[in-house]
């Protein structure tokens, strides 16, 4: 699933970057049309055909690809930075300072994300900077507790009380020794995320509050649902749509595959293959001994 | 921790959360770029003394936190009549402000949309919570197998899937069909006409609470299905297996009952993504609820209805909340506060 995802990735990436060579017109130039060009359904000159103004569709639905990359990367990465950081300290520090923290996550996980980043860029202004900043900048909750809840355990471990007892810093401690344990967690978690920013950028951009400037699949989707629905322009409303669907799927695949390999918990299982279900059973064993032992 | 002190506690959360919603919606609109007046006011030709009577009449002409002059000549009740205190007041009178677009009273236009967005919410969330459920359930049974892989497939590209663009498909398969795409009810149609009115009202919502179904299962087949995973790892589940139980009778009697508690927090949680969800749904299928008004309110930049819708779903997702921990508390009697 994992190197399915990854290959559909590819193919995204590879139409952000190259999309000038591959794009068959320059979606930012303006066009002369006459009036069968404007929604004008797709033919050998315009693979999607054409949208309400009489651009090539195809053409944007490659240079799309770039603004929805570049959100999700660095929103993403935002995100990441802040969650493990918050989690890193909150889990090592524990005490006031922790539930300080933790309380924060706990505010902002339970306010409606949707509302707020909407109200937000509506008074802010929609320019991308806006937009990646209100996305990464709320999006690092999950990250603080997946973070938070590692550190728990990991922070009891032999290593690191060797470490504090020959008189290591805490920031040290955090940086060498807890960090590259939770940072596989961190990077499965930051690849949905990408994908999480993705969605979060096109439904901002369909609701009107995409960058005005740029062109974007969620851009696009606003302006097809405003103009191309009446005359069901379905090669002008499905192509952005299901490109976003693509890309977010891909990261999704990768991100619970490493998931999977890197998350610890549910490995057993008692119900489904008796055979399997004894080998199981013996092997867990082990891991609960040493669960104890190291809670211990 | 006693129960009643972890209810306290999470009364507590609620209304220090509260309180800063009531901030942060304060604050938001305060540092709006350039003179609220001129927002209302769209004629130059005003004079400057309408535009003050203007502003007196919204408290504009007030500090916005804290009087200090007139706290030095020793008013103390009157260094705290400023901005803040009059968005308290009227918050708590009920007054949500004037919609610049259409000089409606805000609370009035609100309330008159609440319930149509309850109506879709509920009745998505309560298909998508119970297929979700059903699924979630098989898929962790049969882990590992095709149907498995199957649902779990199907619950990622949901995921993956925009709300919004689910709305626009089904518009799109749907738009020749006999189901209507758009509105609350036929033009023509008054309440006056009864059950006539209701029926087709009701076929209004199909597709609007299809979208949102479609979109949610996914998300509690996923939820489902890592809580009944977790219960079957468990060891009383090999007990219940030694003892000779039927596989139908170990997933309704334990694994359902114990992967039951986490669903509870999790639609709370997720309640927020549902109001979300709404919102793209009403936008594509123009039905008239909270989420509509916020997209024409973003459109217009219409900041009262803004702020008021805003803080009215803030609001009852921290209810929400609030509710789901009492409920957990009362379902689990071993939980307790951190």
């Amino acid at each position: 699933m994992g190197v399915t995802g990854a290959l559909i990735l590819i193919v995204v990436v590879a139409m952000a970057v190259f999309a000038p060579r591959l794009a068959p017109y320059d979606p930012y130039t303006r066009v002369e049309v006459t009036p069968e060009d404007i929604l004008a359904p797709p033919d050998a000159g315009h693979l999607l055909g054409r949208d309400d103004a009489g651009k090539d569709v195809l053409s944007q639905l490659i240079y799309g690809a770039r603004v929805s990359l570049t959100v999700g990367f660095t929103a993403s990465f935002m995100s990441m930075v802040i969650g493990t950081t918050v989690g890193l300290v909150a889990g090592y520090f524990g005490g006031r300072i922790g539930n300080v923290l933790m309380r924060s996550v706990d505010f902002l996980m339970v306010i409606p994300d949707l509302p707020l980043m909407l109200v937000i860029i509506a008074v802010m202004g929609r320019g991308l900077l806006n937009i990646i900043l209100v996305i990464g900048l709320l999006g690092w909750t999950y990250t603080a507790r997946l973070v938070r809840s590692q550190v728990l355990s990991v922070k009891e471990r032999q290593f690191v009380l060797r470490a504090r007892s020959i008189g290591a810093s805490a920031a040290r401690i955090m940086l060498h020794h807890i960090f590259p344990q939770v940072l596989p967690l961190v990077i499965a978690q930051a690849v949905l995320d990408i994908s999480v920013a993705i969605l979060a950028e096109s439904t901002l951009a369909f609701l009107g509050l995409g960058d005005p400037t740029l062109i974007s699949w969620g851009n696009m989707l606003n302006f097809a649902f405003e103009r191309g629905m009446s005359r069901r322009a379905w090669w002008f409303l499905l192509p952005p749509g299901l490109a976003i669907v693509w890309v977010s799927l891909s990261l999704i695949l990768i991100g619970n595959t490493l998931d999977e390999i890197v998350n610890p918990r549910l490995r057993t299982h008692h119900l489904f293959d008796p055979k399997r279900m004894i080998a199981l059973v013996v092997r867990a064993r082990p891991r609960e001994e040493e669960v104890l032992a190291e809670s211990g | 921790m006693e129960r009643s002190n972890y209810i306290l506690y999470k009364l507590g959360f609620a209304l220090i959360t509260l309180t800063a919603v009531l901030f942060f919606n304060f604050l938001l609109f305060r540092i709006l770029p350039g003179d609220p007046v001129k927002l209302i006011i769209h004629s130059p030709r005003m004079t400057r003394e309408a535009q003050d009577r203007i502003r007196a009449t919204f408290g504009l002409d007030k500090p916005v936190w804290f009087d200090t002059e007139r706290l030095r000549e020793g008013d103390l009740l009157g260094a705290f009549d400023t901005q803040f205190t009059a968005y308290l007041r009227n918050l708590l009178r009920g007054d949500l402000g004037m919609s610049f677009a259409t000089r409606r009273d805000v609370a009035d236009l609100l309330a008159e949309r609440v319930w149509r967005t309850v109506v879709l919410i509920f009745g998505g969330d309560v298909i998508a919570i119970v297929l979700g459920m059903a699924l979630g359930l098989i898929a962790a049974w049969r882990r590992g197998t095709r149907l498995d892989a199957g649902f779990l497939l199907l619950a990622l590209f949901t995921w993956a899937l925009p709300t919004f663009f689910m709305g626009i498909v089904l518009v799109l398969l749907f738009g020749r069909g006999r189901l209507p795409v758009g509105g609350m009810v036929t033009p023509g149609l008054k309440p006056e006409d009864g059950l006539t009115y209701w029926m087709d009202v009701g076929k209004h919502l199909v597709l609007p609470t299809i979208a949102m179904a479609i979109v949610y299962t996914g998300e509690y087949i996923l939820i489902m299905r890592s809580g009944v995973m977790e219960v079957l790892s468990e060891d009383y589940i090999l007990t219940a297996k030694a003892k000779g139980l039927s596989t139908l009778r170990i997933l309704r009697d334990h694994a359902l009952k114990n992967a039951m508690l986490p669903m509870v927090t999790m639609i709370a949680l997720t309640f927020g993504y549902t109001v979300g969800g709404a919102i793209q749904v009403e936008t594509v299928f123009s039905w008239p609820g909270l989420g509509r008004l916020m997209y024409d309110a973003v459109q217009k930049r219409d900041y009262p209805v803004l702020q008021g819708s805003f803080l009215i779903l803030a609001v009852s997702v921290i209810l929400a909340n609030l509710l789901a921990d009492i409920l957990y508390s009362v379902l689990d009697p071993r939980v307790k506060a951190e």
